[in-house]
């Protein structure tokens, strides 16, 4: 199964570009898993977004975030779908930990939106717990209403900063 | 005590709040309800200078001190093109009949004398023109150099609190957050200035988000969150030495939301844990956090009672956002919001008898008051986005952000009377958000 998983991720990286976006750690991760890295002798490097290892990977392919909606925690089935991935590439590469990032929209005061950005984060936490992942490999952290991505005041942009974002970092466990 | 009647200042209230004492104390008497129709029109002559050193001063004083008036939305200035006389002896017998022929309502006469060592001293007196009466004793205040419009502030006060009564507020200053760059990498820092924009001092650098400063009862410390740690915590600050450190805390949790007891000696604040915010209380100096709410809803944004014995938070226990009040031990809470929306950010008025709350209905947001039982709820603002209230030392007038929507969203402080006039943007550059009211100073 996750073998298959990252089968058809890989197959579908290689048609991204190496966009960049800026909730991500961008390819600074160990790119060199087993088995993928450059051969001996060769100077090309690998690009990080293609290895199924890499953080560039999980954010650009697995994907890194499930939106919510308005004033709510209750993850989506398409949320469900996107954790399921994050669990499992999560379970394959046990020499990352995560924190999740909680964002709120800008409609609604700053402390609420705090503890309503917790709810999110705690949301993915306890579906990722579900799925077997070590807790001591993740953290929560809330945001509020402190860091959107999008900066039109509209549904359209609502909608993607209600998020909760899944970064990956160096080493297990806090 | 002179008995003066000033028929021309016909006030009425037209709403059924009365936010103000019964009794007037002074005797040129302004008393403030609801529906002010006209403001009071008043002179302010430059103060006299009584030695070199002190012209400089002369002209300002005065105008800072017309500013703290004509800012409050009751008084009108008089311009100096219209003096008849002119005052250049703090002792000379006011000449009546020419601040009369003006219309002059109020008459402020001010000297000050720059001494050695970086001194300045300034006298005032408040005449009431028409009963051809001085309103109370002459007063002075001595300073440094560089606290003059603090002086002026403390004129203006005096001037103000005789006439209408009320407590006074010009002299005191605001903790708020200092916004630069585009809404989706903000740099925030805490600043504090004088109540009216002036005097911006940096408290923190831009490296860390910062959020909702809040003072101590005496001014001293600012309680507030910060991410320099990487997850939201809670600091104290000392305002004279900018030094900091972090609250004691739990290991994975994040705090926010702190505020001081009226005696300084306890933070009320939000712990989330495990997705769930509740609501703790802690010795400013350590010890152990005491939980006061345990409900599986979202407890914030805690305020105390001038007394120190209830706080009033929101919460969605009922579904959505609501204000409640419950005893400073925590224990069960009364719901005081009923009306339509959601209401968050509640603070406790310094006179104990207003909460001022953060209201959001069909995509709008309001500065409103209502009283503690929940009745006489009032709306003061409306826009795209009005949020945090925070209340002069006189608990007259409310401070909050504004923010305008779009791309090009721009953050700014307003201030409004609490009987919904007089809504003002406050002078401050760039952009500015979450303001807390110092008490007034000492």
């Amino acid at each position: 199964m996750t073998y298959l998983i990252k089968a058809i991720f890989i197959v579908g990286a290689l048609g991204l570009g190496a966009c960049t976006n800026p909730d991500h750690l961008s390819g600074n991760g160990n790119a060199n898993g087993a088995g993928n890295g450059a051969g001996a002798g060769s100077n090309i490097p690998l690009d990080p977004a293609s290895d199924p290892t890499s953080p560039v990977y999980f954010s650009q392919t697995i994907g890194d975030r499930v939106l919510f909606a308005v004033d709510t925690s209750t993850l989506t089935p398409e949320g469900r779908s996107t954790l399921t991935a994050q669990a499992g590439w999560l379970q394959a590469n046990p020499e990352y930990a995560a924190i999740i990032e909680g964002h709120a929209d800008e409609q609604g005061t700053r402390a609420y939106n705090l503890a309503l950005g917790a709810r999110r984060a705690n949301a993915v936490q306890e579906f990722l717990l579900s799925q077997g992942i070590a807790a001591n490999r993740l953290r929560t952290l809330t945001y509020g209403k402190e860091r959107p991505i999008e900066v039109c005041s509209a549904e359209s942009c609502y909608a993607k900063n209600r998020r909760a974002v899944t970064v990956i970092s160096a080493g297990a466990g806090a | 005590m002179i008995i003066l009647r000033l028929l021309n200042f016909v006030l009425i209230a037209v709403l059924a709040i009365s936010v103000l004492p019964n009794r007037a104390m002074a005797e040129l008497n302004l008393e403030i309800k609801d529906g002010v129709i006209e403001p009071m029109p008043f002179a302010v002559p430059d103060f006299v200078a009584e030695n070199a050193a002190a012209s400089e001063f002369a002209t300002k004083l005065a105008r800072v001190v017309a500013a703290d008036l004509t800012g409050t939305g009751l008084f009108r200035e008089i311009p100096k093109s219209a003096f008849i006389s002119t005052v250049t002896n703090f002792n000379s017998p006011v000449q009546y009949a020419d601040w009369k022929a003006i219309n002059a309502q109020a008459l402020i006469v001010g000297a000050v004398n720059a001494g050695s060592g970086g001194r300045v001293t300034v006298k005032f007196r408040l005449f009431d023109v028409f009963s051809g009466q001085q309103l109370g004793d002459g007063l002075q205040f001595g300073g440094t150099v560089n606290s003059w419009r603090r002086m002026a502030h403390k004129v203006a006060d005096a001037a103000y609190s005789r006439i209408t009564g009320e407590g006074k507020y010009f002299d005191s200053r605001v903790v708020f957050v200092s916004e630069t760059g585009p809404k989706n990498a903000r740099q925030k820092r805490l600043a504090i200035m004088d109540y009216d924009g002036a005097n911006v001092k940096f408290l923190t650098d831009s490296r860390s988000i910062v959020l909702a400063p809040r003072f101590s009862p005496t001014g001293d410390r600012v309680l507030y969150t910060s991410y320099e740690t990487g997850f939201p915590k809670i600091y104290v600050l000392d305002v004279a030495t900018v030094g900091r450190r972090a609250l004691a805390d739990q290991p994975g949790t994040m705090t926010f939301a702190p505020r001081f007891s009226p005696d300084g000696q306890t933070v009320v604040y939000s712990l989330s844990a495990g997705g769930n915010t509740d609501i703790y209380r802690m010795q400013i100096n350590g010890g152990t956090p005491v939980r006061l709410t345990s409900a599986p809803s979202i407890e914030t944004a805690p305020s105390f009672s001038p007394d120190g014995r209830q706080i009033v938070f929101e919460s969605d226990r009922s579904g959505s956002q609501q204000l409640y009040v419950m005893s400073a031990n925590g224990g069960e809470a009364r719901r005081i919001s009923f009306g339509a929306g959601r209401y968050g950010t509640p603070v406790w008025s310094p006179r104990g008898d207003l909460v001022a709350f953060t209201k959001q209905n069909k995509g709008r947001f309001h500065i409103g008051v209502m009283r503690l039982d929940g009745e006489g709820e009032r709306l003061l603002t409306a826009s795209f986005l009005d949020e945090g209230p925070t209340w002069s030392p006189n608990g007259r007038v409310i401070m909050f952000m504004r923010e305008t929507s779009g791309a090009g969203g721009a953050v700014s402080l307003y201030s409004v009377d609490i009987t919904g006039r007089n809504l003002q943007r406050v002078k401050v550059e760039g952009g500015a958000s979450d303001p807390a009211w110092s008490p007034l100073l000492k």
